[in-house]
């Protein structure tokens, strides 16, 4: 249909419209721009947010060298990198979720809505497992924080500091926790939207919900592929 | 099916999927490799590569028009850039005094 028609056939109905379109937007594509644009400027306040954390993991690192280095070390980086791939599958599951919508595929649909909270719950899963590896070595800043006789990378004749090591850890469980409650928050969203989903409320013009929520759930990967480097990835080499 | 409606993007998006992936597996592999003074640099260049095809691609960033989006967009970076460049230049002065 050409832009004309459709023009034609709208003032002719022109009191016929999708009822998702509430009457303070002129048109679909308006209200569909107008909820994006709010998600990207939240989305724009969680990049300072998590920004912050980021700086002062950069600064401690560079003061620190050394002893970020010996207790990054001492965390799994295999469990990390499958959660990293976990992650990428799950932002794969939410555009083919959105592509189900856009193409009426209901199984599609419903089928990746599913299999991306299957996935971030697996995502929490490793990370309860890394957590708990972390507690039982005593690597969890506080009274019980115990980080002896590690030594450097690179400089095996030298120890760790252990009070360097605990501001490592301390940026660790901080940025990783934040990071995982914000999946949590995800899984919430994608829960309704899920039922909405399955109550049949998107449709090939109308799935805005499905786009905004998708936004959140990529950015939060975005996240993690900078963690994941940062926080398990430094001074691996032998 | 409206399979006339929209060129089918699932292409792109599997190719993409795959492309990080790989990086994942790339700077996984590198970090065991003794690049000196590079190490940081590299793993920091593939995590970017990996944010801008999520944002590009699954985010739909590449193709949106909207000039408010891209003001967004452009801000939240040159504030994250300031924030930085402000911190690091504190940083790295701190020996002057």
């Amino acid at each position: 249909m050409s832009d004309s028609q459709a023009a034609a056939q709208t003032s002719v109905h022109e009191d016929l419209h999708s009822p998702a379109l509430l009457h303070h937007f002129a048109t679909e594509e308006q209200q569909r721009n107008a909820s994006n644009f709010g998600m990207w400027i939240f989305l724009g306040t969680e990049v300072m947010f998590f920004g912050g954390l980021f700086v002062s993991y950069l600064i401690y690192r560079l003061w620190y060298f050394g002893d970020f280095g010996a207790a990054s070390k001492s965390i799994d980086a295999t469990l990390g990198a499958t959660n990293t791939a976990v992650l990428i599958c799950s932002s794969l599951t939410v555009v083919l979720a959105i592509w189900g919508a856009q193409i009426a595929s209901r199984k599609l649909m419903i089928g990746s809505l599913i299999l991306t909270m299957l996935f971030g719950l697996a995502f929490l899963g490793i990370k309860g497992k890394e957590y708990k590896d972390k507690f039982e070595e005593h690597h969890v800043p506080g009274a019980s924080f115990s980080f002896e006789n590690v030594p450097i990378p690179g400089h095996p004749d030298q120890y760790a500091n252990p009070r360097h090591a605990q501001i490592f850890f301390a940026l660790y469980f901080i940025m990783t926790g934040l990071h995982a409650l914000h999946m949590i928050v995800g899984l919430g969203i994608f829960t309704w939207l899920l039922v909405m989903a399955w109550k049949g409320r998107f449709t090939p013009e109308y799935h805005t919900p499905l786009e905004v929520g998708g936004l959140y759930w990529h950015f939060v990967d975005i996240v993690w592929i900078y963690l994941f480097p940062l926080l398990y990835l430094i001074d691996r080499h032998p | 099916m409206s399979d006339h409606a929209k060129s089918s993007p699932v292409k792109s998006y599997f190719g993409v999927w795959i492309a990080l992936l790989v990086g994942t597996y790339l700077t996984y592999a590198v970090a065991k490799l003794d690049l000196g003074p590079y190490n940081a640099a590299v793993a920091l260049i593939i995590a970017t590569t990996k944010a801008l095809l999520v944002a590009l691609f699954f985010m739909h960033l590449k193709g949106a028009s909207e000039r408010l989006l891209k003001l967004v967009v452009i801000s939240t970076l040159f504030f994250l850039f300031i924030l930085m460049a402000l911190s690091m230049a504190d940083y790295a002065t701190r020996w002057y005094t």
